[in-house]
């Protein structure tokens, strides 16, 4: 009765307002907010120097240079390359289409240790795709950018196909009847419009790339300073007892995700914008 | 837009012209071609390959070995582990996705949008992270550490542990797919089954259900997925006990770093199987959807 008097903001004739809402608000209370709390209190619990050394030593900055580099550079490349599938899904038939589209999301259906030693398999030195490559993938930095890749390529195709498919060909047509080439109107017709869509699955598969840990673990080697991921630092300061240090660098990795998250929910609304008013 | 493209098509010379509908927004054939054969031979190297390699290094050493590595007592109950993780997280979440959805599409209250945004975040937490803030809740030194160890109670490295992170990670699936839905139906329907003279429960059970049973399933099929393939949350919360804590993706990393690659492929075979009937069923269902969506749209208009 509380939660309907407070919070509802007019009289609704549908019944079970208190419970769905009071239920959601325990539930994702007890499942999330408090434990997502303890991480930042025990945080608060240490010293600022303490935090600083935990947070800043070379061994954790050499593992973000990786961890970021290579999901930046992963992301880039599923936005290029996404952008290819989206547009030859949407726009040309070939053999297995519908085949090919349902599999694009395998990465979200797929557990990320199973990825991981395929993927391994693979690029290794002997490996189906690893053999004829004339430097090394598996075990090193490279692998972890190839694991990156893998984990983000739904999200530039899923969040750009809706959009393309949207597209008014009335626009296209009339910019090729105004004497625009096929590039032109492609950079400055097309473009424009799936922008904000792009961006979001660019940044969907960023956010998504910083915190990976299964599928990358497996190829990457993990050699200290060279192929360690953060998460995977988390889990080394965890297995020596250091919580303390282990919470801090989660913490850094958790207010970059929210970060991201609150850029992902304005990219998202300016894409809605955008696209209610083609 | 079929003004434009019809004198193409009645030209004289229709047999020469390019057979497209869009002339004019059409490209070159090589230009499709090249699009085509980058795009296919993106999905080739990244996806296709690794899903037959799955597949391929499972089965390299002939049905025996693959038999044993599925059947074997650690193998078995690591399948048992994984069941009962998804069995247990699965209805929770949908239960949440259920009220939460109910909440948030049928009524207008303050504070909806922080509410839409709390859901969304687990998805942006690093599965490490996720098992991290349950070691720092229920572990040894933890909040409830002391209490739970007075008591003879084991929550991390035990499968209540593996539960829980298993329930953050898949927390999202269910209310993101019923609330789009839901907040495009609207009121209307329920609204008249009330005035009718359905209980709250009848209405639930006679009309809402009904009308988003299959963005429910959709919403838990990937649950499933994502809470059998589970692997960094459940990591760091299992200990890692042969036979007691480990879930299929666990025993695959195990088996892996034990060098024992084709049995880590065989079991792996059995989530890259459940990963293709994933998609099999999502196919199905994401086309019912689309048409419910679309009767639903055509009838705001």
């Amino acid at each position: 009765m509380l939660l309907s008097r407070t919070l509802l903001k007019r009289h609704s004739v549908l019944p079970g307002f208190d419970l769905a809402l009071g239920f959601a608000l325990l539930y994702i209370s007890l499942i999330v907010l408090v434990p997502l709390s303890a991480a930042f209190l025990k945080t608060f619990a240490m010293s600022w120097p303490a935090f600083w050394d935990a947070v800043s030593s070379p061994r954790v900055v050499a593992s973000y240079r990786l961890t970021f580099g290579a999901s930046l550079a992963a992301a880039l490349l599923n936005a290029f390359f996404g952008l290819v599938v989206a547009w030859v899904l949407v726009r040309y038939d070939f053999p297995f289409k519908r085949l090919v589209d349902a599999l694009v999301d395998l990465p979200f259906a797929l557990p990320t240790a199973v990825a991981g030693i395929a993927l391994t398999a693979i690029y290794a030195e002997n490996g189906w795709i690893g053999q004829w490559l004339p430097f090394k993938v598996s075990f090193t930095p490279l692998g972890v950018f190839v694991a990156l890749v893998f984990i983000g390529l739904p999200f530039v195709v899923r969040t750009v196909q809706p959009v393309l498919e949207d597209v008014n060909r009335e626009l296209e047509e009339a910019a090729a009847t105004l004497g625009a080439s096929r590039w032109q109107t492609f950079t400055k017709v097309i473009l424009p419009i799936v922008l904000p869509a792009l961006l979001t699955g660019f940044a969907l598969a960023f956010a998504r790339a910083l915190g990976e840990y299964g599928s990358v673990i497996f190829i990457a080697g993990n050699m200290p300073m060279v192929s360690e991921i953060t998460p995977l630092l988390i889990i080394t300061k965890l297995e020596q007892y250091d919580v303390a240090g282990a919470t801090a660098i989660a913490v850094v990795l958790l207010l970059i995700s929210f970060a991201l998250l609150l850029l992902i929910n304005s990219l998202q609304t300016w894409a809605r914008k955008r696209q209610g008013g083609v | 837009m079929n003004t434009l493209a019809a004198p193409a098509a009645a030209a004289p010379d229709a047999g020469a012209a390019p057979r497209s509908m869009h002339p004019a927004t059409t490209k070159a054939p090589w230009v499709r071609a090249v699009l085509i054969a980058a795009a296919l031979a993106f999905l080739t190297l990244f996806l296709f390959v690794p899903l037959v390699t799955v597949f391929f290094e499972a089965f390299k050493k002939g049905w025996d070995v693959y038999l044993a590595a599925i059947t074997e007592p650690d193998a078995r109950s690591a399948i048992l582990l994984t069941l009962i993780a998804a069995g247990i997280s699965v209805p929770m979440n949908l239960a949440f996705g259920i009220s939460a959805a109910w909440a948030i599409a049928k009524f207008d209250f303050r504070g909806k949008n922080v509410l839409l945004t709390l859901i969304d975040l687990p998805f942006s937490v690093s599965p490490v992270i996720a098992g991290l803030i349950y070691v720092l809740v229920f572990g040894l030194q933890g909040w409830l550490g002391p209490w739970l160890q007075a008591h003879d109670l084991k929550i991390i490295f035990a499968v209540p542990g593996i539960v829980l992170a298993t329930v953050f990670v898949t927390f999202p699936f269910v209310a993101r797919e019923l609330i789009p839905l839901m907040q495009a139906q609207g009121q209307e329907q329920e609204e008249a089954a009330r005035v009718l003279g359905a209980s709250g429960w009848q209405m639930f059970w006679r009309v809402t259900l009904p009308n988003v049973k299959w963005a429910l399933l959709y919403g838990v099929i990937l649950c499933n997925a994502r809470a059998m393939g589970e692997f960094g949350a459940v990591s760091v919360v299992s200990g890692h006990i042969r036979g007691q804590t480990n879930t299929m993706p666990l025993h695959i990393e195990i088996l892996y770093n034990e060098y024992q690659f084709a049995a880590a492929f065989a079991v792996a075979s059995l989530l890259a199987l459940l990963a293709l009937v994933t998609l099999g069923l999502k196919y199905v269902v994401e086309q019912r959807v689309k048409h419910q969506k679309r009767s639903v749209g055509g009838r705001a208009e």
